[in-house]
């Protein structure tokens, strides 16, 4: 600890403009981050992984996580390329199931895949290589050092050569030893670092990449579940059992905890059995409850100030930020094919965290853990939604109760209404300034219950003593927000509190987790004392600013999206930073809220303001698919504009309102900037950071402050357009809405 | 149960099902071709999107019945052979810009975006910004900036 003091002691001294800051000690994450715990967590076990190289010359590798579409199966098959000096086309990738000898090893979250996986597959694909070539030096007479291996061919001096697929025979051995590998320096990397398309791209473009719902498995009939009308209700009685067991193509109708579940020929005729359903329905946990009462049980839970002693004549700014319920749900929605017997089960869905949904099922359905096998399938977006076994312990639990095979979907409608949520939260600051100067900057984030019992959690009380900073004392949530929220500027004293209040909703951690709120509450609030000391909102962020690399990416942006530019009256640009995944972003946003944008007419659509341009730098240190990053970026100011301005669950009467994409306003194309750019920053990392979480926070901020600065209205409610309900909520008894009929009348 | 024939992806096919199923089972479930995508079932995410006759339609919001001998539906899975072709120049603009993240609406996104060219096309035009942000296609993943250039390029292409 004391040697980290002293290094920040270095940095402060190198500022430019920070003579005139006062210094903040370094925070939690600076020195060890939610990356940190969960590759510490893994390292145990990461050499569990295994590649192997096969007869035809190509290598196989199942990966201990899950591709959500963040491109976690392309970066591996490049790490791979690269090590075992093949083509990336001679690599395949595949998602390991449930292994619960992997322990902490085998949950996708906090964009710690390639941070944690990035050597542990490096050294597999050396030793791999290893052995090829010295079983080619064996048939080639040569010596190891000699050979060259290029494209999958190893190449004698004498020009003799052997293929992967000659040699993987040779190489084999039935012993297991161990060995030493000495792994290549990152600089001589061919295939790393190179922006490459993703290995599933043809697939998923001919409709041949294959999602659960899409499987095939013998007698997994279509089921859905008919639902509560307010959340975490549960079935009392069914008056209609009989009758909707009679409907056509139903086979099966049974009460399940959730719901009364339907299994029949299609999903179509599902939906219809589900629409038939009359049922009583308990209340459930949150009955009664609503957007107001949710956020009064919020402002009762906020954690007091406490501003240490501090001048005379200091000014106080204080300000309350409030972030309504999100949907994290994708595109896919919840869904799940399960094969429950008396004596084993088999579940096939997309799981983030497949070992404890493995533990989950096999109590739900009362089995040994061994006697179930969970497939993980790759998923279609997961946002985070896919870190709980949701749909896979339902689908378990009607298997058994039906004694059939079923393949579980949820309605879209089921997806806001009933799935997890990223929880309503508040965030208070309060900073003090003299001089020039902040003396102190505290934030007391107040939150529903965010869910983390997907597994880290264990992993997180098992090392809570070993912990740094008195992490140990904390709860699981504020440790999980300790480990991440880094507020990388000089203003002091500078203090970051949670506190969670549960109440039972569904939860969980959607992208980028606290991030997007808290960046967004800090950053409007930095752009206010910029503006209390008459300072443009870059230089006030670039005097203060502590952490380089961050520093740099904001330089980038500024340059290259013009900051400062003269824009006409309604318009404006933001800025603002993000410094998490050990690394650092920048967004510059501009943004239109002039009436005739704001008001532009599209069928169904919710219009208002739009960002305009986007400008995004990111610095992810090692970076293995740049093309991959920017596609992560892209998704991430799709996800940061939506939460600054148009994406929320209104909470009313016990249930959520919005039950379809044209409720829950998602960034649409009427939505986009017509302008992206994203910016690569160099680095000479030596591991690489997160990516799939990176650009959400800094977008949602950079935009709430862009409105701001285009309106002369500091927003404080968010997303900025929740105050309107602009569409009819659909029926809540049935569950969901009946498919339309007049699909031909809307061709074009 | 009624007898229901149709033409899918060049084949003619003849289902055993109720009249009021809509296509996306009869696809799916029935037939299993499985590139049209459910995400709503209400005709607004479009992740299903498919061609009958050559227009884009959504196959969630058609019953069986309204379809006949004569109707040729197109699904993603057949429309390399609309051109005689191993892909469509659309999804060579698609893999060309590495659009896809997770895939899940991107056959729906391509059948749309083919079905949008060529409807401006027939009004003698050029696609605009105002066509593109007219895309309903939901993509949770915002990869939209890439769907826009593909667009444009795959219309170059077509």
């Amino acid at each position: 600890m004391a040697g980290t003091t002293l290094t920040v002691a270095a940095e402060i001294g190198g500022a430019e403009a920070a003579s005139a800051a006062v210094p903040t000690l370094p925070q939690v994450p600076e020195l060890y981050d939610l990356g940190d715990l969960q590759t510490h967590s893994a390292l145990p076990t990461s050499q569990l992984i295994r590649i192997t190289v096969d007869d035809a010359g190509i290598a196989h590798f199942a990966i201990p996580r899950m591709e959500v579409g963040q491109g976690i199966t392309t970066a591996a098959a490049m790490i791979i390329a690269d090590e075992l000096s093949m083509r990336v086309e001679d690599v395949r990738v595949t998602l390991a199931p449930a292994r619960p000898e992997l322990l902490f090893n085998q949950l996708t979250g906090g964009s710690n895949t390639m941070q944690s996986m990035f050597t542990p597959i490096r050294v597999a694909a050396a030793i791999a290589k290893g052995a090829l070539l010295r079983a080619a030096a064996t048939a080639l007479g040569a010596n190891v050092s000699s050979l060259v291996a290029k494209g999958g061919v190893v190449t004698a001096p004498n020009g003799s050569r052997r293929t992967y697929a000659e040699l993987s025979g040779l190489a084999a051995t039935s012993t297991t030893t161990a060995v030493d590998v000495e792994l290549a320096p990152t600089t001589s990397f061919d295939v790393v670092g190179t922006p490459r398309n993703r290995v599933d791209a043809l697939d998923a473009v001919t409709g041949r990449k294959q999602f659960t719902m899409d499987l095939s498995v013998p007698d997994a009939l279509p089921t859905m579940v008919c639902r509560p009308p307010t959340l975490n209700g549960s079935p009392r009685s069914v008056d209609n059992l009989a009758a909707v067991r009679r409907m056509p193509g139903v086979t099966d109708v049974v009460v399940v905890d959730t719901g009364v579940a339907v299994r029949a020929a299609t999903f179509g005729q599902c939906i219809d059995a589900v629409r038939a359903l009359r049922v009583t329905w308990a209340g459930g946990p949150v009955e009664g409850q609503s957007d107001d009462s949710v956020l009064r049980r919020l402002k009762a839970a906020e954690l007091p100030m406490a501003v240490p002693k501090v001048p005379l004549l200091t000014q106080t700014v204080d300000m309350r930020f409030e972030f309504m319920f999100r949907s994290s749900a994708a595109l896919e929605p919840n869904c799940a094919i399960a094969d429950v017997r008396s004596d084993r089960a088999t579940v096939w869905a997309g799981l983030k965290a497949p070992i404890v949904a493995q533990r989950n099922i096999a109590k739900a359905v009362g089995l040994p853990v061994a006697k179930v096998t969970v497939n993980v399938v790759t998923g279609g977006g997961s946002f985070g939604h896919k870190l709980f076994g949701d749909a896979a312990i339902e689908a378990a639990k009607i298997s058994k109760a039906m004694g059939k095979p079923v393949k579980l979907m949820w309605h879209r409608a089921d997806e806001p209404r009933q799935g997890r949520t990223h929880p309503m939260a508040t965030s208070r600051i309060r900073a003090t300034v003299l001089a020039g100067q902040v003396l102190t900057f505290e934030q007391r984030h107040t939150s529903i219950k965010t869910d983390f019992s997907h597994g880290l959690g264990e992993r997180l009380t098992a090392l809570a003593s070993e912990l740094p900073a008195g992490l140990g004392n904390l709860g699981l949530a504020e440790s999980i927000f300790t480990l991440t929220q880094e507020l990388p500027y000089n203003f002091g004293v500078v203090t970051q509190l949670l506190n969670e209040v549960d109440m039972g909703f569904n939860t969980g951690s959607m992208r980028n987790i606290y991030s997007p709120d808290v960046a967004c509450a800090n950053e409007l609030f930095i752009d206010q004392l910029a503006k209390r000391l008459r300072k443009d909102p870059l230089a006030f962020r670039l005097a203060f600013l502590r952490n380089e690399r961050v520093k740099a990416c904001l330089r980038k942006v500024a340059e290259a999206g013009r900051w400062g530019r003269s824009m006409p009256a309604g318009t404006a640009q933001g800025i603002a930073i993000h410094s998490e995944y050990k690394g650092a972003t920048a967004v510059l946003v501009e943004i239109d809220c002039r009436p005739e944008t704001v008001n532009r007419k599209i069928r169904e659509a919710v219009t208002g303001p739009r960002v305009t341009k986007a400008v995004i730098a990111i610095d992810a240190g090692l970076v293995v698919n740049p093309r991959g990053l920017e596609a992560q970026m892209m998704g991430g100011v799709s996800d940061g504009i939506a939460l600054a301005l148009t994406s929320s669950n209104h909470l009313q009467d016990g249930h959520f309102l919005e039950a379809s994409w044209d409720n829950y306003f998602y960034t649409r194309q009427w939505n986009v900037p017509p302008s992206f750019e994203c910016i690569v920053m160099p680095s000479d990392a030596q591991l690489p950071g997160g990516a799939g979480e990176a650009g959400v926070a800094a977008t949602v901020a950079a935009t709430a402050c862009a409105y701001a600065r285009a309106t002369g209205t500091v927003p404080t409610r968010f997303p900025i357009n929740h105050g309107t309900v602009s569409f009819t909520p659909k029926t809540f008894v049935p569950p969901v809405p009946p498919s339309p009929t007049d699909g031909l009348a809307h061709t074009y | 149960m009624a007898q229901h024939t149709f033409r899918v992806n060049g084949e003619a096919v003849t289902v055993d099902v109720a009249d009021d199923v809509r296509l996306l089972w009869v696809l799916r479930d029935v037939l299993g071709i499985t590139g049209p995508k459910y995400g709503c079932g209400i005709n607004v995410c479009k992740a299903c999107t498919s061609h009958l006759n050559g227009k884009a339609f959504n196959p969630c919001s058609v019953q069986v019945k309204d379809v006949g001998p004569d109707d040729e539906i197109t699904t993603i899975e057949g429309l390399p052979d609309t051109v005689g072709a191993d892909l469509h120049p659309m999804q060579e603009a698609w893999l060309e810009r590495d659009v896809a993240q997770c895939g899940y609406c991107q056959p729906g996104q391509i059948m749309a975006a083919v079905a949008l060219v060529r409807k401006v096309r027939a009004e003698g035009r050029q696609i605009t910004d105002a066509d593109l942000d007219g895309i309903r296609n939901v993509c949770r993943c915002g990869t939209y900036n890439r769907i826009r250039e593909a667009v444009r390029d795959g219309a170059e292409r077509m």
